[in-house]
């Protein structure tokens, strides 16, 4: 088992969970590329160590061909969920001309109860919730 | 046997693909009915041999030996799930037709719908963890284009949570897969539960939250459910219909597959505290809001509470009645976001505070939401008193007084909520100036064809629950034995 991938894979993984919390949607997007890839480096180092390639009527010690069978696909799947994440960011951005995640109902709902008087809550409340 | 049990999955995908290149609508609309239809066949005939003939049925893609395939496995308990999936998925496609969304109209809604059913119908069959987690990315991507498919202001925010919420599910998920491949060198939920008994007590505990926490947030247990009341409510009702029913029930029916199965017995504790407390926070939420939305989608929360709860009991009884209770909350949940979905198409508003007197305009329309709604609070003699009998009769066996008291006091908080739904929306004057709700259920021929059908559904399941019961106690049985699953996939 290689330390080196494995160190690798740490600090991919720990730069794309850092990614994924910040409020730009680029920088998610970014995000979800860099722990993609923590997370099939990871897989290739819970294979077996290197060795020849598992090709039929070969001798020797060759190299587990099912962990990157497995990369393979997760490596197809995680440019599927890129893109997907990029196309919202694209789609956001020429909504609202910015680029942040914004609030949810419930978090504006609570910003406004603690902000406002209690007396129009109700009526607020309402009209928020129904968009 | 074994072809029908692939064509279940195979018959979508081939019709979405065919239906991308025919774009014309009524084509596509057609592809869909006969390939859902004939999925739907396809998975009855599986069930029917599951019931009958105690048959597991396999089937391993290419005919490769052993752990090497893809592998699909049809007990009891995930043919009964794909049967009742694809009858759910077919009737709520019936409706979105007659709800003619600006989503139905779009030339990908009728692909994108079919690749979600093949990934519902793949989880539930899925022999091998790397294949779920491919399932669940199926079916998690069909369901973020439903959710975004107007790409309206509001859309688009929610899904942007719900998008970022399920990748991190999904790099959770897959790094559980590579750490369990790491540590025992198969991912063949058949090879699995004995190489994961040799391991070490703390690699093995590591190993269980990391899938709790993965298929948690897709089945929107505390504390990973925030994003479902926030999302769900912005979509079409009818994708909200088939989310709020299938999606998460597939993160449930994982939970019940990962405690059987892989990690018999552990956490059970820690898994009764996070069924209280979805019951008992999901039900406040929904009693704080005027929305009928996202009421229903706290309820969602509240009710895998209950499901959960009957996972962390353990035991032949209590998973008995969580798969009872899973079968009802399928139709029953559905239904009223369809129900719903009639009211907003109709008054063109989701908040019961903006609808009033229903009940006196349309009869029929007010009864065909009043008995999924009791039969969500538990009233007798309603599916829903039954599964909720039998969970807290399974809780009071093993003793779990104080969840099973939380069990009881969110029954009566849901049927508290159902009410205040039905005072505001359905009860109350009528304004004279207005004609909403008159002829409700005949403007909307097909959409009320649609939910009465899944209403329809709901009550059979009450009226047949007798032999269901016995199916959910057979299906339990084996869902524990190990053993038997174990040999019937080696074989």
């Amino acid at each position: 088992m290689s330390l080196s991938l494995l160190i690798l894979s740490g600090v991919l993984f720990a730069a794309g969970s850092y990614l994924l919390m910040e409020r730009s949607l680029t920088r998610i997007a970014l995000g979800v590329g860099v722990l993609g890839n923590g997370v099939n480096v990871l897989i290739v180092v819970a294979g077996s160590d290197p060795a020849d390639a598992p090709i039929i009527g070969r001798v020797g010690e060759l190299t587990d061909p099912l962990p990157q069978a497995l990369v393979l696909t997760a490596i197809v799947i995680g440019f599927a969920l890129l893109s997907f994440v990029l196309a919202l960011a694209w789609r956001n951005w020429t909504i609202t001309e910015n680029d942040e995640v914004e609030d949810d109902v419930e978090d504006r709902l609570i910003i406004r109860r603690n902000s406002g008087s209690s007396k129009s809550t109700d009526a607020r409340h309402r009209e928020d919730v129904s968009p | 046997m074994t072809v029908l049990l692939s064509l279940v999955v195979l018959l979508p995908l081939f019709g979405a693909a065919t239906a991308l290149i025919l774009r014309r609508r009524p084509v596509q609309r057609a592809l869909s009915f006969v390939t859902l239809g004939m999925s739907l066949v396809a998975a009855t005939s599986v069930l029917v041999d599951a019931w009958s003939n105690d048959e597991v049925n396999v089937v391993r893609m290419g005919g490769w030996p052993g752990s090497f395939a893809i592998t699909f496995v049809a007990d009891r308990l995930a043919s009964v799930m794909v049967v009742i999936a694809l009858t759910v998925t077919l009737l709520v496609l019936l409706y979105s037709v007659g709800q003619k969304s600006a989503g139905e109209r779009s030339a990908f809604y009728h692909p994108v719908y079919m690749v979600m059913s093949a990934g519902i119908s793949q989880a539930f069959l899925a022999g091998d963890l790397f294949n779920l987690f491919v399932a669940f990315e199926i079916l998690l991507m069909a369901s973020y284009v439903l959710l975004t498919l107007e790409g309206s202001d509001a859309q688009i925010r929610s899904g942007t949570t719900y998008v970022v919420l399920n990748v991190i599910e999904s790099m959770v998920l897959v790094t559980a897969v590579g750490l369990i491949f790491a540590a025992t060198g198969t991912v063949s939920m058949a090879e699995l539960p004995a190489r994961l008994a040799t391991l070490p007590d703390g690699a093995r505990m590591g190993l269980q939250l990391l899938l709790l926490v993965a298929f948690g947030i897709k089945a929107a247990v505390f504390p990973l459910f925030f994003w479902l009341p926030d999302s769900y409510p912005t979509a079409p009702s009818s994708v909200s219909a088939v989310f709020a029913g299938l999606l998460t029930k597939v993160g449930v029916y994982c939970l019940i597959r990962t405690q059987t199965l892989l990690f018999p017995g552990e956490l059970n504790d820690l898994i009764v505290v996070v069924g209280a407390l979805t019951m008992a926070l999901g039900v406040l939420g929904a009693i704080s809001h005027t929305d009928m939305k996202r009421i229903l989608s706290f309820h969602i929360v509240s009710q895998i509470g209950y499901m959960v709860f009957g996972l962390g009991i353990g035991g032949t009884t209590a998973i008995a009645a969580t798969i009872f209770y899973l079968i009802h909350h399928i139709p029953v949940k559905t239904s009223l976001f369809l129900v719903e979905g009639i009211i907003e198409r109709d008054t063109g508003s989701s908040s019961f505070d903006a609808v009033s007197g229903l009940a006196r305009r349309s009869p029929a329309f007010a009864a065909v939401f009043l008995v999924p709604a009791l039969s969500l609070a538990g009233l007798p003699p309603l599916s829903g008193f039954l599964a909720k009998f039998a969970i807290v009769r399974a809780g009071v066996d093993a003793e779990q007084w104080l969840a099973v008291a939380v069990a009881l006091a969110v029954s009566l908080l849901t049927l508290v909520s159902m009410t205040k739904i039905w005072v505001g929306a359905f009860w109350g004057d009528v304004e004279p100036a207005t004609s909403i709700g008159v002829g409700i259920l005949r403007r909307h021929a097909l959409m009320s064809t649609a939910t009465a059908l899944v209403v329809a559904l709901s009550l059979a399941i009450a009226v047949g629950a007798g032999p269901l019961y016995d199916f959910a106690s057979k299906a339990a049985e084996q869902v524990l034995d190990i053993a038997g699953y174990v040999s019937a996939v080696k074989s």
